[in-house]
């Protein structure tokens, strides 16, 4: 399902947090957003998984404005990890990851068979199958992470909307994540502040600086050393990597300049 | 694509995969369901002795007659008068109040904590027992709402508790919504507030009249229970455990934060303003005839998640039994254990709940919003 951010505005406080966003994420397509701290990124994403309602432009999935869809049937579409990982509650693993049925269910009934099937498989997907019957207070950050993306994936969403996925995961986990994500073909945005992960995953890049785009399309039309000065304040070196001819980024561990 | 696992570094036999996890019993939907079967049964037999016992014992088969002879207009003799009334018309309804309260307050508690988000929380946090107060105070003092007769005490208490729910959510409201935090802050200064209006009147206003009726709303009690004043309080306590019932997967959901619960589809500004609602009129109607009884509210709803877990489908079924029993009890115990003096019943369900509180926290590792 093709999801757009159409001149998307948000404001808060009299700050103007994302100034007119325009981003197309093509039905299918894996789009990271990309940017230095306080750029508008998360920002830009709670608008689309209407955390946030923006001050301006719209957000159409499947051609619908957002807004105009009622809040269930918007979780219908649009799954999202946030970056808010705690729960007040110790509910087991298995509880947290078929909450992601909440937008499909009407009332207090159980699970259907096909719903239990499709919680089991995500928590095998996420490698969590193991913890089903564990209190989610006790796991670590990682394997937090890992059953509230089988939780979004459970919601069977048309959309995904990832804020940071790889925290907190081992490297492992990372890469297996993100290789689903290809797999699964789900339209997706995602942040990573990981550039050269953001490079291998998607297939288009946005970079964010001050709460504007700054630039957009293929990682290797991106990723350029200068852009990376620009928006990251970084010197970088680029090489395409050796196996699949992705732009990776090498840094030197020096003083550089243009950053305090 | 799975991804590949590393090559073993050691000879070694790769270990046995580990059982298939099994969910503990109790948090099973049959678990659960015994749990409450198990607990409306003993609700159900309780309510016998708890009828029987008390400055007059009356026999089990003598209760049971007397509330036979009343509920399908049989007679009894003439020199039985007495004990039936006690049996029917003061203890019965006594009981059931107690009951209802019980109910109530295990279940509201569960719906406050969510609500403001804090295992500190009970259902007079947001000031509703001080309002109550106040409302009643006023009332007795002024001599105000007359017309109502005998419930205009309560009647002023449920306006205060109203009163004091509303101005609440006025003023912790703020363009970007209510938050759990503000409202709990609220809720505990504007019962600061209510305390010290209510101690100027009791100071202001000569005769011990004043001083008794706050003294009765601080500590609570089933003293008061009629026939007349159960229908209503009936009402409201069981229509809102049916609404808080209906409420339980989207309190699931904003147990995990805001974002979540929004990206989940749930809107949690609605959710809470409905939440703030029914809590609000349950207690309003506990607190105008029961007072404000402590700890129930705070601990049940702890004690049930450690049994049965965390999904409020199952806490909103259990703890509202678990806290009738309770209460059944602790009401028996306070006018039996010094009888004829009756004990403050917030004496009593400390001195039994925090005992229990405690073991069942050390014996599983109880967690609320991180270690």
């Amino acid at each position: 399902m093709h999801l757009s951010l159409d001149g998307l505005t948000v404001a808060i406080d009299g700050a103007t947090l994302v100034h007119s966003l325009s981003l197309d994420v093509p039905d299918g397509s894996v789009v990271g957003l990309v940017g230095p701290n306080g750029s508008g990124k998360s920002t830009a994403l709670r608008c689309v998984y209407r955390a946030l309602r923006p001050t301006g432009g719209t957000v159409r999935v499947g051609g619908d404005d957002l807004a105009s869809l009622k809040p269930r049937e918007g979780a219908r579409r649009v799954a999202a990890l946030t970056q808010e990982s705690s729960s007040d509650l110790d509910f087991t693993v298995a509880e947290v990851v078929a909450l992601g049925r909440v937008p499909h269910q009407r009332g207090n009934g159980p699970l259907t068979a096909r719903e239990r099937e499709l919680c089991a498989s995500a928590m095998e997907s996420m490698d969590v199958a193991h913890l089903a019957h564990r209190g989610v207070l006790t796991l670590s950050g990682g394997e937090r992470q890992r059953v509230l993306m089988a939780r979004a994936l459970v919601q069977e969403p048309r959309v995904l909307v990832l804020d940071e996925p790889t925290n907190h995961l081992d490297v492992r986990h990372q890469i297996h994540l993100l290789s689903l994500l290809r797999e699964v073909g789900v339209t997706t945005l995602v942040v990573l502040h990981d550039l050269n992960l953001a490079a291998a995953a998607c297939d288009r890049l946005g970079v964010l600086s001050g709460g504007r785009l700054v630039a957009a399309g293929p990682p290797a039309d991106v990723l350029t050393p200068a852009l990376v000065r620009e928006a990251f304040g970084v010197e970088a070196t680029v090489v395409p990597h050796p196996l699949t001819g992705a732009p990776q980024l090498l840094y030197r561990l020096t003083h550089q300049e243009g950053t305090p | 694509m799975s991804p590949t696992p590393a090559p073993p570094l050691t000879a070694s036999p790769p270990a046995a995969p580990p059982a298939a996890p099994r969910p503990r019993w109790l948090t099973t939907p049959a678990g659960t369901a015994v749990t409450a079967a198990a607990l409306a049964l003993l609700l159900a037999a309780s309510t016998l002795p708890a009828i029987g016992l008390g400055t007059a014992l009356v026999p089990p088969a003598e209760t049971l007659r007397y509330l036979w002879a009343a509920l399908t207009g049989g007679s009894i003799a003439s020199d039985e008068v007495t004990r039936y009334q006690i049996i029917w018309n003061i203890r019965t309804p006594r009981v059931l109040l107690a009951a209802l309260v019980g109910a109530g307050l295990g279940a509201v508690g569960v719906a406050v904590q969510a609500l403001v988000r804090n295992p500190l929380a009970d259902p007079y946090i947001l000031g509703v027992s001080s309002g109550a107060s106040v409302g009643a105070v006023t009332v007795g003092v002024l001599g105000a709402l007359a017309a109502l007769g005998p419930y205009a005490v309560s009647a002023g208490a449920f306006a205060g508790a109203l009163a004091a729910t509303l101005l609440v959510h006025l003023i912790s409201r703020s363009a970007a919504g209510t938050t759990p935090l503000r409202l709990v802050l609220t809720g505990v200064a504007l019962s600061f507030g209510f305390q010290a209006i209510m101690s100027v009147i009791v100071y202001l206003v000569p005769g011990n009249e004043a001083t008794s009726t706050v003294l009765f709303w601080t500590m609570g009690g089933f003293g008061a229970a009629t026939w007349g004043s159960l229908p209503a309080v009936a009402a409201l306590v069981l229509a809102g455990l049916a609404v808080l019932h209906t409420l339980a997967r989207r309190l699931d959901a904003t147990a995990l934060g805001d974002e979540t619960a929004a990206s989940l589809g749930v809107d949690t500004e609605r959710l809470r303003r409905v939440l703030f609602l029914v809590t609000a009129l349950m207690t309003g109607a506990m607190v105008a005839v029961s007072g404000a009884i402590g700890f129930v509210g705070l601990v049940v709803p702890h004690v049930v998640r450690i049994l049965v877990g965390a999904a409020h489908r199952r806490v909103l079924t259990v703890a509202p039994l678990a806290g009738a029993v309770l209460m059944v009890w602790v009401d028996l115990a306070s006018r039996t254990v010094a009888a004829p003096r009756e004990l403050p019943l917030g004496v009593l369900t400390a001195l039994i709940g925090v005992p229990v509180f405690l073991l069942l926290m050390r014996r599983r590792g109880y967690l609320f919003g991180g270690r």
